[in-house]
């Protein structure tokens, strides 16, 4: 499909859907509300335009970049120098090079400072979808296409990592700001909704191609490639919280957490979201 | 030989190093306190006094809730929080009500200062029928006075009614410790003139809410 055509088709799944939302009468509104929704997300994941990003993504793992003129086909994942295959899903984990339990955010950063000579640090702090972060959206779903269908193996042999899951854990039920919201407000019990929302629990394993399982993801809403730590930030920003720092321990701990949960659940990341 | 023997030892006492040096959950506790101390920056409105917890955040933060005992303890501190409408005014508009009940803006990083924040009920109750797009994570408050046997609120018979649901929208801790519902009144977050317009939106017999 030509991106117009698949444009076109996102339009006609978006008109669907409305028209789905305004017809019915109020006695059967909410069921056929939820299946207009349905039926436009199944349209959508028809032609994901993550897609895009994974292909610039592939690009940019081994163009030749930065102030080091390096491509980033030396990077280690986990599974070691190069390896793609298979590294989403056991992320985060310990790395001895650093020394410290990383996700995949943070470790590509670590890739572009000590492979490309990037700033990490200045990476770390540039808005979303600006500058180099446009180019780790790319990167992150590549990285996630790349494990697509494959079931989550977290290792938690390391010390750190196990320790990381405790903190991760502690961390998502800390209650905070004017709401007293915490991770857990919203994702601690199985089928619940915000507005129309479905939200998945996350203390639990929520199944395949769920919670965990499902970013990276392509925001219709947003027309953006959010990766973990757009997804995360966003939900401390909806919890009335401070800013949570990119790559911060606070959020990779969170997805220690959420992927060792996840374990054997299969990863549909780059997925497609509302 | 010897060299074996202290090889083997040295193994074992890495061993029990290894062991006794695994974290507490005292231990674990504070990594996670350093970790969220060490993770976020001041943005916007959103300030870093927002990650000091009062003692029902810090109660409320474990995956299991804290004992009954412990639980009525801090029911009774919050419900002595509340403040009471000193006039007798419980209720405002039910329209302006419903305006707040769909407005989930405010306090957010992204919000700017100043602006009065809404009510975010629709995010997580089902209140007017007309609204197909609720949220489910608290209970429907579709029909909550009619329910309630609330015809007229003035109504002493009504009084016990309309003084609950004032206190659960002020401090809905003091009712329910570790509820996932927002202090509106305690934390500031709306004032008691909005408060009455949510009052009216579950309790004026004239609401949606309450349309037979």
């Amino acid at each position: 499909m030509t991106s117009s055509a698949r444009a076109g088709a996102h339009v006609s799944a978006l008109a669907a859907a409305l028209i789905a939302a305004a017809l019915p009468a109020a006695a059967t509104a909410q069921t056929s509300t939820a299946d207009g929704i349905a039926q436009y997300r199944a349209l959508l994941a028809d032609g994901n335009p993550a897609e895009l990003w994974e292909a610039r993504g592939e690009a940019l793992w081994q163009q030749r970049r930065g102030p080091k003129n390096a491509a980033l086909d030396a990077c280690d994942l986990g599974r070691g120098p190069g390896v793609v295959k298979g590294a989403f899903v056991a992320l985060p984990r310990w790395f001895a090079d650093t020394q410290r339990v990383q996700d995949l955010e943070s470790r590509l950063l670590t890739c572009l400072q000590t492979l490309q000579g990037f700033d990490a640090a200045a990476i770390a702090a540039t808005p979303f979808g600006k500058g180099e972060q446009l180019d780790l959206e790319a990167l992150v779903a590549y990285v996630a296409s790349e494990s697509r269908g494959l079931k989550f193996e977290l290792p938690q042999a390391h010390p750190a990592e196990r320790q990381m899951f405790e903190v991760g854990k502690r961390v998502f039920f800390f209650r905070g700001g004017p709401y007293d919201f915490a991770c857990a407000s919203c994702h601690s019990e199985a089928g619940k909704r915000i507005r129309l929302q479905d939200l998945p629990n996350l203390t639990t394993n929520p199944g395949d191609g769920v919670g965990f399982a499902a970013w990276p993801a392509y925001r219709v809403s947003s027309g953006e490639l959010w990766g973990m730590q757009r997804r995360l930030n966003d939900c401390y920003r909806q919890q009335r919280f401070p800013y949570p720092g990119y790559g911060s321990d606070a959020t990779i701990a969170l997805g220690v957490y959420m992927g060792v949960q996840a374990r054997g659940a299969a990863s549909i990341a780059p997925s497609i979201k509302r | 030989m010897k060299h074996r023997t202290l090889a083997a030892l040295a193994a074992t006492a890495a061993l029990l190093a290894a062991c006794s040096s695994a974290p507490t959950p005292q231990d674990l506790d504070r990594l996670a306190e350093g970790a969220i101390k060490s993770s976020f920056r001041a943005q916007g409105p959103a300030g870093l006094e927002r990650l000091r917890q009062d003692e029902l955040q810090r109660a409320c933060s474990a995956e299991t809730a804290p004992p009954d005992a412990v639980l009525a303890r801090l029911e009774a501190a919050q419900l002595a929080t509340v403040q009471w409408p000193a006039d007798g005014a419980w209720l405002g508009d039910w329209r302006e009500g419903e305006k707040l009940a769909q407005n989930g803006r405010g306090m957010t990083w992204s919000d700017p200062a100043g602006v009065p924040a809404g009510g975010n009920c629709y995010n997580c109750h089902q209140i007017a029928k007309a609204e197909i797009s609720y949220g489910t994570i608290g209970p429907s408050l579709y029909q909550y006075g009619r329910l309630r046997g609330v015809t007229d609120p003035t109504d002493p018979a009504a009084a016990a009614v309309v003084k609950y649901t004032w206190g659960k929208l002020w401090n809905a801790k003091a009712y329910n410790a570790c509820s996932g519902m927002p202090r509106f009144g305690h934390a500031g977050v709306l004032s008691p003139g909005q408060l009455r317009d949510l009052m009216a939106l579950l309790l004026d017999p004239k609401s949606p809410v309450n349309a037979p």
